[in-house]
């Protein structure tokens, strides 16, 4: 049996109004892959702290463009934030738990923690000056729960 | 947004908006600390009836809210958690620092 494919790609300001849009992008996007609930919220979760990161830390510019990538891939889900910002300084500093970089905003350090806790995979590409690629990939296959 | 905030007896009532997200959190924490400025408070309720959707902009919001009440020797409480509300509570160690028996 073939693979379904699909593959969507958007771009938003990096404004935080526009996390929830994000969320709601990639909600209906699985949508068709038949996630519980659960899988759906931990989707919407991740997404929005890898939003939410490209807006305040990689631009802090709310012209600048945030780039959102959805892939499926069979039972594979695949979710791309990209931003063209400063990039991470250290990258394994930046995914320790309670980390953050800007205390003063009330930020506590763990979105790449719960990236990592609630998708199955995640990778962070990041090149100081040019920018940031988080992919997070989640399996979303029926009748198979946690 | 607005929110509803009550104040019943020094307890600040906050009733969580549908989503937490980082855009929201900023003006909730506003809020909550010109409310606790302006009023004799000392415990601050966060109630979840509403909240479907968190990320990990509310622990901002809970762990700066429970230093300020230390300081006016309060205390900060979560009431009517749905599951999500509590996955992420247990996921970020939330649950150990705030209290839930109010």
């Amino acid at each position: 049996m073939e693979e379904i494919r699909n593959h969507m790609e958007a771009s938003f300001d990096a404004k935080s109004v526009n996390e929830g849009l994000a969320r709601m992008l990639v909600a209906a996007f699985m949508t068709e892959m038949n996630p519980t609930l659960e899988q759906l919220a931990d989707v919407k979760t991740a997404v929005s702290e890898a939003v939410t990161n490209a807006i305040i830390h990689g631009y802090n510019d709310e012209s600048r463009q945030v780039k959102l990538v959805c892939e499926r891939n069979g039972e594979e889900l695949t979710v791309i934030v990209e931003d063209e910002g400063v990039g991470i300084d250290d990258v394994e500093q930046a995914m320790q738990p309670f980390y953050t970089s800007k205390p003063e905003l009330e930020r506590s350090g763990m979105g790449f923690s719960f990236m990592e806790a609630f998708m199955d995979k995640l990778l962070v590409e990041s090149r100081k000056g040019k920018g940031t690629r988080i992919i997070l990939t989640k399996y979303i296959a029926e009748g198979c729960e946690e | 947004m607005e929110l509803q905030y009550r104040i019943e007896k020094e307890s600040l009532f906050v009733p969580m908006p549908q989503e937490v997200d980082h855009h929201v959190a900023k003006s909730i924490s506003r809020e909550i600390d010109f409310l606790i400025d302006s009023w004799h408070v000392r415990q601050v309720v966060f109630d979840f009836t509403n909240t479907e959707f968190m990320d990990s902009s509310v622990i901002g919001v809970m762990i700066g809210r429970k230093h300020t009440m230390e300081l006016y020797h309060g205390d900060v409480f979560a009431i009517h958690m749905g599951d999500r509300a509590k996955r992420i509570f247990e996921k970020s160690g939330l649950d150990r620092i705030v209290r839930t028996d109010f």
